[in-house]
């Protein structure tokens, strides 16, 4: 009874909040809203009992991905109101699209059939909570099970950074850098002189 | 908790380990030595390019790994030769445009590394998850290196175009492999063909996405759109990668998906292939006619010749697939050919690429011009050049599936698609000359010549090439 009122909670909010995201003018209140949704989805995550993706997505996402978000938000001058001029434009043909797309769902859920033995063809079946904690059954999945996909998840984040570097750094040559070689190579004889200084003559002259 | 924690079975991997890890290596050498070591790290490439193919010819066998993620069989290991042969000739092409001063870059050479073992990744994929993330490497280093020359308008825009839709066909394809995940409940191409003998509404909405998603990536129509701007806005040498090396990497994928995971649905996807098949052949065929960018020719050409390998796939018999695997090997063969001859198109002011630049190439280079007019020739499907067999043989296996309709269009359309090819020698043998080109750099005049020689001289002694098609496509029944 109160996991159903909770779950009423958190996917209402969840949802009314998904949708403020888009429509929200000020695009500070949009990651704010973004914020909401991650938190209360996490929620939803603990009710199903799985409280290591509840807790890794506010951790992640809120902690992370959208005070960055936030950042990019304030940081960048984006106009938002002039990247949504286009909208009403589109809106007939993005409106029908979605509209297409809604229907072959209805179809698609109208005849759900799920094959005879899915259950036991299950590639990776999660072992029952009683025997194993969340962690330890995700952890076992994804770098024993699935060490592959892992590694070649990891081999496209190098690409991902590879070009981010290759599209934007820049050496501009007018750009002075400290260089640490340099300056620990300077010695005593190629900075320093000493002079004799006579008296009553002061520093006048001779001081190259 | 104690689940037995063994090492995992590597060897059939080696190939792609060795990219993998070389590509790093090559990495820290560019990272620590500047851009001055461009040189050394194409060199590298090329040979680990090299190594990693004699890795895979060194095995045989079916092996897999990975509770059947991948797996290693004749049909991965033809196909990811093919693959290896494109990347490593596209480094040999790529060597006049990365020495220009601002433009030693050499992230080039590492991100082809990076693509290709993505390629391998796609063309050993038995699951959609290992299909997927290989699609993605690929496909990321594709749009990288379309804008690699960042400082040119029409390169960047060809980066973020082909970015931006492949995105959304990625997008598409997700949406279609999470569909078929729930109507099978796994995402092994086994296990779907087992839980989808009798298919289902829902599935079949699954596989159209797939199918949309893997259309966008070999430029078949209706999803071919973004292919003649982002040929004509990359630099030569990486439209000669596109138009190479992945399309054999999502061929494979195409052919493998279809033959092993949805064989209980054959009609089903029979007739998307068979109308992507008939559009892309008619498209590639009329569209090219009035191009004036040889680039764009080109585009369009690849769209035609993916047209072409799918119908092999739509006869969905063991003949198709070896048609398929022998058109798309002699595609890349006839693709480097033409653009060794494209990248050599340059005055002192620099490269050109309009057509109408060929004029009179008989006179002044009348070897380049033969050579170039034996691949527009095989690419016409003129017997007895290499392009008449591929043709050949796949319309035989769609003779032999009972696809009669689909041959007889198929021919009709490279009879259209032939004239802007022969346009071409004509423009080449009799029109008055234009400037002469600059001297051909030796590594294009050997490219083009192996190339030029492998398609003239084919038809003497086809048997290796078939053999092989024929025992790689057997290994997918």
């Amino acid at each position: 009874m109160i996991a159903a009122v909770f779950f009423y909670l958190f996917a209402s909010i969840c949802v009314a909040s998904a949708f403020m995201v888009i429509a929200a003018r000020n695009p500070v209140h949009s990651v704010l809203f973004l914020i909401l949704t991650f938190v209360n989805a996490a929620g939803l995550f603990v009710l199903m009992g799985a409280e290591f993706l509840a807790m890794i997505l506010v951790v992640v996402y809120v902690g992370a991905v959208a005070v960055l978000f936030l950042f990019v938000v304030m940081m960048l001058d984006v106009d938002f109101v002039e990247l949504r001029q286009g909208v009403l434009n589109y809106l007939p043909i993005g409106a029908l699209v979605g509209l297409v797309v809604l229907v072959e769902l209805l179809l698609v859920l109208g005849g759900w059939a799920i094959g005879e033995n899915v259950t036991a063809a299950i590639t990776a079946p999660i072992p029952p909570a009683a025997d194993v904690s969340n962690t330890a059954a995700l952890g076992a999945l994804l770098y024993t099970r699935y060490v592959y996909f892992f590694q070649a998840a990891g081999v496209v984040l190098l690409v991902a950074m590879i070009g981010a570097i290759v599209l934007t750094l820049r050496h501009k040559p007018y750009v002075r850098r400290q260089s640490i070689a340099e300056q620990n190579a300077r010695s005593k004889a190629s900075q320093l002189s000493v002079k004799q200084v006579r008296s009553g003559e002061g520093l006048s002259q001779g001081l190259q | 908790m104690n689940q037995a924690l063994q090492f995992p079975a590597l060897q059939a991997l080696y190939p792609e380990i060795l990219l993998v890890v070389g590509a790093m290596a090559l990495l820290m050498l560019g990272v620590f030595r500047g851009d001055r070591s461009t040189g050394a790290v194409n060199g590298f490439a090329v040979l680990l390019l090299v190594a990693a193919g004699i890795l895979v010819c060194l095995q045989d066998g079916t092996a897999s790994a990975f509770h059947g993620s991948f797996v290693s069989d004749p049909f991965a290991r033809f196909l990811k030769v093919v693959a290896l042969i494109g990347s490593a000739v596209t480094i040999v092409l790529a060597t006049e445009f990365l020495s220009a001063p601002h433009r030693q870059r050499y992230e080039f050479a590492i991100l082809i590394m990076l693509a290709t073992a993505g390629m391998m990744v796609l063309i050993s994929a038995t699951d959609l998850i290992a299909l997927y993330l290989g699609l993605e490497l690929m496909s990321l280093s594709l749009y990288v290196i379309a804008a690699l020359d960042r400082d040119s308008l029409r390169s960047t825009e060809a980066g973020l175009k082909y970015f931006v839709l492949g995105a959304l066909s990625s997008g598409m394809l997700l949406y279609g492999s999470s569909l078929v995940y729930g109507f099978t409940g796994t995402v092994e191409f086994a296990g779907i063909a087992k839980a989808a003998q009798n298919g289902g509404l829902g599935l079949t909405f699954g596989l159209v996405f797939l199918f949309a998603g893997l259309c966008f990536k070999v430029s078949a129509v209706p999803f071919h759109m973004w292919t003649p701007d982002v040929y004509e806005g990359a630099p030569t040498p990486v439209t000669a990668f596109f138009a190479s090396a992945p399309k054999v990497a999502a061929m494979s994928v195409f052919v493998r998906a279809s033959m092993t995971a949805f064989p209980g649905i054959a009609e089903q996807w029979q007739q998307i292939i068979v109308f992507v098949s008939i559009a892309s052949m008619v498209l590639g065929g009329f569209a090219g006619i009035g191009q004036t960018n040889i680039k764009r020719l080109m585009a369009y050409s690849s769209i035609g010749n993916m047209g072409y390998a799918l119908i092999g796939l739509a006869a969905g018999s063991p003949d198709g697939v070896q048609s398929v695997l022998i058109y798309v090997s002699l595609y890349v063969a006839m693709t480097l050919g033409m653009f060794a001859c494209i990248i050599a198109m340059r005055r002192a002011d620099g490269p050109v690429e309009k057509i109408a630049d060929l004029a009179g190439l008989a006179r002044t280079k009348p070897a380049m011009a033969f050579f170039l007019a034996m691949l527009l020739f095989s690419l016409a499907g003129v017997p007895p050049l290499a392009g008449f067999f591929g043709k050949f043989y796949v319309f035989l296996a769609a003779m032999k599936a009972g696809l009669y309709t689909l041959a007889i269009l198929g021919v009709l359309a490279s009879v259209v698609a032939a004239y802007y090819y022969l346009a071409i020698v004509k423009i080449m043998y009799f029109d008055e000359p234009a400037t002469p080109f600059e001297p051909m750099r030796g590594e294009l005049k050997t490219v083009l010549a192996v190339s030029g020689l492998f398609v003239l001289l084919f038809f003497v002694y086809p048997a290796p090439l078939v053999e092989a098609a024929a025992a790689a496509a057997k290994s997918l029944f």
